[in-house]
């Protein structure tokens, strides 16, 4: 099958593997990641980059990747929730959320990984109002949050 | 009683342990049925190796990985995709359907009412709601048309290019116009339910001459549930093996039976297998059987599989929401404060179709007169139709409208008599041997007085109530302290549960490992690590060596839906009874003595296997001989088992931007038991950022009928920087008919925020407002109004 004419090649780098993404030029990240590379732990929560569900880490941003066009990500490094753990060792947050209840129903926590790995990243021994905003851009619905802050402060103490 | 701190104690501290905090433990409970004494005892006896305890929990590892597979990661070969065209029309007769040019229609397939091949309607309660409008339209965002094919970007363009034309009919859009009538639009009188509840007289009251009488008017607003995962499925349908649904979910029986009647299929050629669901809040209880239905139809014409996934914007205006309310009260209250008579109208928009609105109703009006012993109640309810979405499931399920408007109108009546309102409920509260509205004798020890002690002391609440009003007078930022007193049913009301004839199974494996089937969904609250909890419990296992089954109508007996606070309680205590039958069984077989190693439990279960197969017990529920309940007139045990809360609720309100914030919260509440304290806190504190975002946050804007903000952009859910610290406190008393004694907490949440946060920011402004959600915008007209009142 022939393909459609009008997609690029996008050389970039995916959890740590170099890869050749062939994608529209403003397809969003969101889907490339997902049906291109089968990465389907990037969530789509509202299409509109509000609730943060589709969140993954490009150079190290925060960025929201249904907001994301793919010919952005040229060259650039791409993390996303599968690339957080080493191998079958979870990553210090993971494991926190995991023994702290902060994932109930699970939709939000591959973006809340994202966003409180690169919360301590910048922000190793965050106050309360570090957390709370750190998280601000990444909507739970199960929660109340309580669980998702004591994830946080447990992983910074490991 | 016995205290157990809940780990939701905000961010400030650290790990989850259960704490006795009292030293005597009040293990009173009803007298149950010879089982539920035995099983009681059991529980006394046993020394609770997992119950109580933060075990792992069994659904946790995946979801921190993004491993795990909710419906729109799932691919199947050949999949197309699907789409629903639905009505631009609040009301009217469709005249036509007009498929627009440069869309290769030939490609596509398209489904209309008249190729249901069986009952085209969502089998449900009245069987009203038609899969796909027929000629007329009862609300926007109706379905009336199907489309799939292979490529979802084409798809969208198509869906764009169908013009639905219609003559447009009257419309009626809330309460008010529902029952003038300004039209009749569904039945005689666009009523699809009325409730009436009696208790003594209330007539006879109102011209006492030692009473006060206090009136007021409450209102609440519809509530989008907000799950993070839209509604979402995949069907597949073959000859030979019928119609098979993959999707997110809480109830696949309910998908199932509506499958039956819309294909007319015998029920073993309908399959419904539930997937990672992303959370439901009662928004997946009814709507997955339309969005099934759909995919269905399309996968049975298309002979292709396909995935129906909703994106944001239709998910927000098509599918349902909390119903909009609107509840009178009228009191009778002595001067020293006793409450001789209330009348309550409480009245629900529900709607374009009946759907669960009748049981929604029910709820709503039993938990209308709340946990107060008053010898005189008429509690008249009614839901109504109108031309919107159709109303649904939504936490709480009734009971949250009814709630506030007693909650906010007690806080009235306090003031009319010049009591506080604490020492207003104080003289009121229901304790053990007193009935509720119902007639239902409370059987257990109620301390509300307790409850709302330690409420009080956990949040300085006498201090903080005088120090607010004295620094509140000159200041920008004006800070208020309020309270909400409640109890919630658990389980489905009155006759429900009986009706619903519950079963569940447990089986053993040749190697000694134990699997639950039921069908009670996981979707968040911890469904699987629960009862893996109460059978290891239960069987003295290890907790490692308990496996829950994936809900698959095709493996699961049906255990009911996963709604109303009924899987730990009711649904885990027929995993308890399941799981001792496998006990009882192995004993009979002379395999195992009373007490027994992991090792010769799985050493008996090799030898019974081999010797008679399968080892699998399945139990159906039962209902408690003592509870009784009249269908007809309303009266009687309406639930086996209430919690009982207190909730405090700390105000900030800011006079130059008009915001309202929640500082502080305390949630105090008697749950039975707590099976695992991590996930009862996660519900809870989960439960009350909902309540404080229906409270202060969310507003649905309705526009002819249509939600005009369905995006997350313009309708706001808490974040992360919104929500105060919730701090958590479960008191125990152990429920004879609950696993381990447990009763049923998922919607209690739900229940005190919104009058407990109104009671709290009319301590701070002195406003008295009776509606949620309360905008800025709202809390800017009252103020504004009193700064132009006070310049005349």
């Amino acid at each position: 099958m022939s393909e459609s004419p009008g997609k690029i090649s996008v050389p970039c780098d995916v959890n740590g593997e170099a890869v050749t993404l062939r994608a529209y030029p403003f397809a969003r990240l969101l889907d490339v990641l997902r049906e291109e590379l089968k990465l389907t732990g990037t969530k789509e929560g509202c299409g509109e980059g509000e609730c943060g569900a589709c969140s993954v880490l490009l150079d190290g941003e925060l960025v929201n990747s249904c907001l994301v066009p793919a010919a952005q990500v040229e060259g650039a490094n791409i993390q996303t929730v599968e690339g957080v753990a080493d191998g079958e060792r979870l990553h210090a947050v993971q494991q926190a959320m995991l023994e702290s209840g902060g994932a109930q129903c699970g939709i939000c926590t591959p973006g809340m990984v994202l966003a409180a790995v690169n919360l301590l990243r910048h922000t190793p021994d965050p106050t309360e109002a570090d957390i709370r905003e750190g998280l601000a851009g990444n909507l739970c619905r199960c929660t109340g949050y309580m669980k998702i802050f004591d994830a946080v402060i447990h992983a910074c103490k490991k | 009683m016995r205290e157990c701190d809940g780990g939701g104690r905000g961010i400030d501290r650290g790990d989850a342990r259960c704490v006795k905090l009292a030293a005597i433990i009040v293990r009173s409970s009803r007298k149950g049925n010879k089982e539920d004494r035995q099983t009681n005892r059991m529980t006394l006896s046993t020394k609770d190796r997992l119950v109580g305890r933060p075990v792992p929990r069994k659904e946790g590892r995946a979801k921190v990985t993004g491993a795990a597979r909710y419906v729109d990661d799932l691919v199947l070969p050949g999949m197309l995709h699907g789409v629903t065209v639905r009505s631009p029309f609040p009301r009217g007769r469709i005249t036509g359907v007009h498929f627009g040019e440069g869309i290769p229609w030939d490609e596509f397939t398209v489904v209309t009412a008249r190729d249901v091949p069986g009952h085209n309607y969502v089998a449900l309660i009245l069987n009203d709601q038609p899969y796909l409008a027929d000629r007329v339209v009862n609300h926007a965002e109706e379905p009336v048309l199907l489309l799939a094919h292979a490529d979802k970007y084409l798809l969208e363009e198509a869906r764009r290019a169908v013009k639905i034309e219609a003559e447009p009919l009257p419309a009626v859009f809330d309460i008010e116009e529902s029952l003038e009538p300004k039209e009749i639009i569904w039945g005689a009188d666009n009523v699809f339910k009325t409730f009436l509840v009696e208790k003594g007289k209330v007539e006879e009251v109102w011209d006492r001459g030692d009473v006060v009488v206090v009136e007021g008017e409450y209102r609440t607003g519809a509530q989008e549930q907000l799950y993070i995962e839209t509604n979402g499925v995949i069907a597949e349908v073959s000859p030979e093996t019928g119609v098979t649904v993959r999707g997110s979910m809480q109830c696949p029986y309910y998908v199932h039976k509506a499958l039956v009647k819309l294909f007319d299929l015998p029920e073993d050629k309908v399959r419904v297998i539930q997937t990672e669901t992303g959370g439901g809040f009662g928004g997946k209880e009814e709507y997955p059987s339309m969005i099934a239905g759909h995919a269905a139809l399309l996968a049975w014409k298309s002979g292709r599989p396909v995935k129906m996934v909703y994106d944001r914007a239709e998910d927000m205006v098509a599918t349902t929401k909390r119903h909009p309310s609107r509840t009178r009260h009228r009191t009778a209250v002595t001067r020293g404060g006793k409450l001789v008579g209330m009348e309550i109208d409480f009245d629900i928009d529900g709607g374009a179709y009946a759907t669960l609105s009748s049981v929604v109703l029910s709820r709503g009006t039993i938990h209308a007169a709340g946990p107060y012993n008053c010898p005189n109640v008429r509690i008249r309810s009614r839901a109504v139709a109108t031309n919107v979405p159709p109303h649904g499931a939504f936490r709480g399920f009734g009971a949250p409208q009814s709630i506030f408007a007693l909650e906010r109108h007690l806080d009235k009546v306090a003031a009319a008599v010049g009591l506080t309102p604490e020492e207003l409920r104080r003289r009121n509260f229901i304790t053990k041997g007193e009935t509720t509205a119902t007639g239902q004798v409370i059987r257990e020890d109620v301390d509300l007085p307790g409850l709302l002690d330690r409420a009080f002391e956990l949040t300085d609440y006498q201090s903080k109530r005088e120090r607010f009003a004295r620094e509140n007078e000159g200041a920008r930022r004006k800070r208020g302290i309020g309270f909400a007193t409640f109890m919630h049913g658990a389980g489905f009301t009155g006759s429900g549960e009986k009706y619903l004839q519950s079963i569940v199974g447990c089986e053993a494996t040749a190697e000694g490992r134990v699997r639950v089937l039921a069908a009670s969904t996981e979707i968040g609250q911890g469904t699987k690590t629960v009862f893996a909890q109460i059978a290891a419990e239960a069987l003295g296992l290890d907790y490692e060596t308990v496996e829950v089954v994936q809900p698959d109508t095709a493996d699961v007996p049906n255990s009911g839906p996963t709604v109303a606070s009924r899987t730990t309680m009711i649904v885990g205590k027929l995993v308890e009874s399941a799981a001792l039958q496998l006990r009882e069984t192995l004993k009979g077989a002379g395999l195992i003595s009373d007490s027994y190693t992991q090792s010769e439990w799985a050493r008996a279960c090799g030898e019974y296997t081999s010797r008679h197969g399968a080892l699998r017990k399945h139990v159906q529920y039962q209902q408690p001989a003592e509870i009784e309940w009249d269908d007809e007139r309303y009266r009687g045990d309406a639930y086996g088992a209430y919690a009982w809360a207190v909730y405090v609720a700390e105000v900030s309100v800011d006079t130059l931007t008009y915001e309202a914030r929640v500082e502080d919260f305390v949630a105090v509440q008697e749950v039975g038991r707590v099976i695992h304290p991590v996930l009862a806190a996660g519900q809870i504190e989960g439960g009350v950022a909902q309540g404080i975002g229906w409270t202060l946050y969310e507003n649905v804007v309705w526009r002819g009928g249509r939600m005009a903000n369905g995006q997350m952009t313009n309708y706001i859910i808490p974040t992360s920087a919104d929500i105060p610290p919730i701090r958590v406190h479960f008191f125990e008393n152990p429920y004879a008919g609950g696993p381990g004694g447990a009763k049923g907490i998922g919607e209690l949440p739900m229940d005190g925020p919104a009058p407990a946060i109104l009671n709290a920011v009319e301590h701070a402004t002195g406003h008295a407002f009776d509606f949620v959600p309360l905008t800025p915008e709202a809390v800017m007209d009252a103020l504004e109004g009193e700064t132009a009142g006070a310049a005349k």
